[in-house]
């Protein structure tokens, strides 16, 4: 028998391919998955039926049209659907770059598994809950030390909201202060994330949105035309999405502070600059850190996660109710808060998400913490330079280093075979990785991100860089292998996009798909 | 060594360093953060706690949550927007597994599994609402309600909403929030007997440039709002939309909104089989009809069913990407990103396990519990089992103004026995007095039930 050479070749690889049908098709008539909690016989006895109260009107008059499938089949077809999909725990996950897609330790997942934290109701008596809230302190305390700011809420649940809550300060900050009407417009970048000018303009702003210099970098010049008494907040990723550091970032935060504008940080590319710099010392008034990136909870398929808020004591008082505080050996929960926002989410966030979140802290330590940025910076320059080695890619902008991420090109490779980026992404899957492009627009023609993390050894990071080269081989000998892709995944390419833009036939549901192919009245 | 190596980061052996700086052509890791200024870069450590190692972790964090007191040890009658419900062990198997617990945003190829999980999601939820349309999920009720409203304002191009004064006040403090500044909001009020609505107030308010009225049904008080036809009617003369939040869990037994004329339906799934988790467990829905009109004005994540290249295989992908904020930035509707996925699956799974048989059966037994509470409750001298006169699902609120003790002071007392009374709506709702609404599930037993009842006489008695 030959051994499996696993050093510096393409991986042998085939996804999982069950062809399940979708669940509808698995309804067997009288089937069951499982038996509910009974009522007892003298609660019945004493109340009746308990439904013929219900008025009417309000009586649900059909059964809704689910399927009936027996317990082992259910849980059969999710697993098949669970090794389906290529979680991080299963592969080099860098081509996800922005994600942060690092290590979830297995102690963590443990630990909220606990029912003393599962089985916990929101609204409990503080005096029962005082675990809990030691927990969201403490992590608050870590939280403050690593950027310098005053006060942490971990009630936005993503990113996205965070950055929500974030712009949902700067109008009752400038609303406080007499300016509500005045300051109508926030500023932001071009390579931050699409959220930081969609969530401003759901809380009314408009939007300006900074394009790079030939180098890469924010333009200042770009900023200080484009601040005026209009300004109410200025909005920023760094290094942004390119992986490239703005170092004037201080210049830009007190030009807006000098209009009379609020900065807010996105600290969503933070996993380089742990124990390295701060939002504080760059001037910044709030910033918010990704916990379900950065801190290692998982990602879930997208959420539930945590955008852990950040604010200057000045701001304070403008956070999402409640927080919590520590005084004599007790914790417990502020609600009142003279300027709050009010809520973004329910209760309190997500609460496993926050323990995650301390207990990855915990098991690193303020050496650990930086160590991951430090590494997190050397796999990226390290792949950076083996990257540029391959034939068609570059990476546009200011030669140097990166810090954690770099956005790289194929527009050569483009150019040259008429492969393009998305075609990359296809065959890439068949070595059994992930690969990103890009948020719209492409800036950057024919664009890919990667960030490999800390998580990723050399030989990980080889893994990765041999599938790149290979294919930019075959793009160069045998292009019809990656336009064909992907020949190793679960299903082969998708066919008609029309179904997805068209609406006469596009299926959002299972019964739509029936509805559309008359087979609906059928089934029902 | 001089360092320890830590197992979360595997490159901090010294060699591999060494050879990896060589590629890149650099001295130290230090050299390649040239790029930050010296006047922002750290001169201390951070000051952290030392770190653990994974027994001390463990140690330290369960040391921790033993501190906390849990629903499995004392009894609970707490709801008000996070419900304790039965959770099937295959739900938990399920939204434990590795593959979907740290999957991400990959392809519809090598992440077939999670679009074809989520589309069945989609698929089930649609059933039990209804209606064609369900999205990826948002990240709670609250902001289900918040989006569904934004919706429906840009559907009519009008600017006024009206909030039924029953709606959780917490939920409303979303829906303003997510609304400010763009629309303006008006309360309808209800019934002191009943809490139906004020149809003669809703009237009143009604005027041509409401976007949409939302109400809850069950409301956050409990009841069952019956008026859900003679609302709708009143909205389309004015050609206002209805949106309607509900608890999934009840429409088994109760009429989905579609059937009374709602244009939108939001709700939390978490009673659909998902731990509470200190809130960690919500996440939010929205369903419409499959009209363009709604569906272009989502601003969530829609997956669709396609063909692919190859006879016999079912492929997946994004409807109408466009529309989104990860297309259009600032252009795109609202926002979207990170939200509750996972609990998605999760509901699917309890759908697909309950059924239709299971949706009703478990919908009777609540309803046949939380009654029976009510009717313990009003052997109680002073204590009236439920304030309003209407038909109620698992909620409702215990008025406790003749006893002439504080709900304050009774939930002390409660827990001194091991309970965890109802959520105190003194000061949400003074015009209600010493209210308390208490939440009865399929997980309560008799017992559970009639050591309450109890623990009331014992206390009130004094």
């Amino acid at each position: 028998m030959k051994r499996i050479q696993s050093k510096s070749k393409t991986r042998d690889f085939h996804q999982a391919k069950w062809n399940e049908p979708i669940i509808f098709e698995l309804h067997q008539p009288g089937e069951k998955g499982v038996e509910l909690p009974p009522v007892n016989e003298k609660v019945a006895l004493s109340v009746g039926d308990g439904t013929s109260v219900i008025p009417a009107s309000m009586q649900r008059k059909n059964k809704p049209n689910l399927p009936e499938i027996g317990q082992a089949r259910v849980l059969r077809h999710y697993l098949r659907l669970s090794q389906e999909t290529l979680g991080s725990d299963f592969n080099v996950e860098i081509g996800q770059g922005t994600c942060t897609m690092k290590y979830i330790p297995k102690i963590n997942e443990l630990l909220v598994r606990d029912p003393k934290m599962m089985e916990l109701h929101p609204l409990q008596n503080e005096e029962t809950v005082q675990g809990m809230l030691e927990v969201f302190y403490k992590l608050d305390l870590c939280m403050r030390e690593i950027s310098g700011m005053d006060c942490f809420s971990f009630q936005p649940s993503s990113g996205t909201q965070a950055l929500f809550a974030m712009a949902s300060i700067v109008r009752k900050y400038h609303e406080q202060n007499g300016e509500g009407d005045k300051r109508d417009e926030i500023i932001t970048t071009i390579f931050s994330h699409p959220s930081q000018a969609a969530t401003a303009a759901v809380k009314g702003y408009k939007i300006i949105t900074l394009h790079p210099d030939e180098n890469g970098f924010p333009d200042i010049e770009k900023l200080k035309a484009a601040v005026s008494e209009r300004t109410a907040g200025f909005v920023v990723a760094n290094p942004e999405d390119t992986g490239i550091f703005n170092p004037k970032i201080k210049e830009f935060t007190d030009i807006i502070h000098q209009a009379g504008g609020l900065c807010f940080y996105d600290q969503a590319n933070a996993n380089g600059l742990l124990g390295i710099t701060r939002a504080k010392e760059a001037g910044f008034d709030m910033c918010f850190f990704n916990l379900h990136k950065t801190f290692a909870a998982p990602h879930m398929c997208g959420g539930p996660a945590t955008g852990a808020l950040g604010v200057t004591a000045e701001l304070k008082e403008y956070l999402p109710a409640p927080i919590v505080e520590y005084h004599e050996g007790k914790y417990s929960l502020k609600n009142d808060l003279a300027h709050s926002i009010g809520k973004v989410r329910s209760f309190h966030g997500v609460a496993q998400t926050v323990l995650r979140a301390y207990a990855w802290i915990r098991a690193l330590g303020a050496e650990g913490l930086k160590e991951v940025a430090k590494i997190a910076v050397l796999n990226n320059n390290y792949m950076y330079h083996r990257v540029l080695e391959i034939r068609g890619a570059s990476a546009p902008y200011v030669k140097g280093h990166r810090l954690e991420q770099v956005r790289y090109s194929w527009e050569q490779l483009t150019q040259e075979t008429g492969v393009t980026t998305e075609d990359v992404t296809l065959r890439m899957t068949d070595f059994g990785l992930h690969y990103w492009t890009s948020h719209h627009p492409y800036i950057v023609k024919q664009p890919f991100t990667l960030e490999p993390t800390e998580s990723y050894s050399k030989e990980d990071l080889d893994e990765y860089i041999h599938a790149l080269e290979q294919i930019s081989k075959e793009a160069y000998e045998d292009p019809e292998i990656i336009k064909t892709a992907p020949h190793n995944s679960t299903i082969h390419k998708i066919d008609e996009q029309d179904y997805l833009d068209n609406p006469d036939k596009w299926c959002i549901t299972w019964r739509t798909y029936l509805k559309n192919t008359k087979a609906y009245d059928l089934v029902k | 060594m001089s360092q320890k190596v830590h197992p979360y980061i595997p490159n901090m052996v010294p060699e591999v360093q060494a050879e990896m700086l060589k590629v890149i052509g650099a001295e130290s890791i230090m050299e390649l953060y040239s790029c930050i200024p010296e006047e922002l870069q750290l001169k201390e450590n951070l000051q952290l706690p030392p770190a653990l190692t994974e027994y001390e972790l463990r140690r330290h964090i369960e040391g921790i949550l033993n501190k906390n007191t849990s629903t499995k040890e004392y009894v609970n009658f707490l709801g008000a927007g996070c419900w304790q419900h039965f959770i099937p062990a295959v739900c938990d198997e399920i939204n434990q597994r590795s593959e979907f617990l740290t999957a991400y945003a990959g392809e519809p190829y090598e992440d077939h599994g999670r679009f074809q999980a989520l589309f069945e999601y989609q698929s089930l939820l649609a059933e039990l609402v209804d209606m064609d349309v369900v999205n990826v999920p948002t990240f709670d009720w609250g902001q289900a309600a918040a989006t569904s409203i934004r919706m429906a304002a840009r559907i009519t191009g009008r600017k006024k909403v009206l909030l039924a004064k029953t709606v959780a006040p917490e939920r409303s403090k979303i829906i303003i929030n997510y609304g400010t500044p763009k629309l303006e909001f008006e309360y309808v009020q209800f019934d002191t007997k009943s809490g139906a609505m004020d149809l003669e107030d809703l009237k009143t308010k009604l005027t041509e440039d409401v976007a949409a009225l939302y109400f809850e049904n069950p409301s956050y008080l409990g009841f069952i709002e019956e008026q859900g036809q003679e609302i709708s009617n009143l909205l389309k003369e004015n050609e206002s939309l209805m949106v309607v939040g509900v608890d999934p869990i009840s429409l088994g037994v109760l009429a989905p909104p579609s059937h009374y004329g709602a244009d939108i339906v939001c709700g939390d799934l978490q009673p659909l089989g998902m731990h509470m988790n200190y809130s960690g467990g919500q996440a939010g829905f929205i369903a419409t009809h499959n009209e363009l009109k709604f569906v272009n004005e989502y601003p969530s994540r829609l997956f669709g069913i396609v063909p692919t290249v190859k006879e016999g295989e079912y492929g997946f992908g994004d409807v109408a990407y466009e529309r989104t904020s990860f297309a259009q930035r600032e252009k795109g509707k609202e926002s979207v990103g990170t939200q509750t996925a996972l609990w998605g699956i999760t509901a699917g799974v309890y759908l697909a396990l309950l059924g239709p048989d299971g949706m009703q059966e478990v919908g009777q037994t609540i309803m046949q519990n939380s009654q029976y509470a009510v009717q313990q409750l009003n052997q109680i001298a002073n204590v009236k089992g439920s304030h309003f006169e209407s038909a109620f699902f698992k909620e409702f609120i215990v008025d406790f103004n003749q006893t002439g003790d504080t709900v304050e002071q009774i939930n002390q007392k409660l827990l001194e026995k091991k309970i965890f009374g109802g959520k105190d709506l003194s000061l949400e709702f003074p015009e209600l007095g010493q209210t308390a609404l208490f939440c009865v599930t399929e997980v309560h037993t008799k017992e559970d039930i009639d050591g309450l009842v109890q623990a009331l006489k014992d206390i009130l008695a004094k």
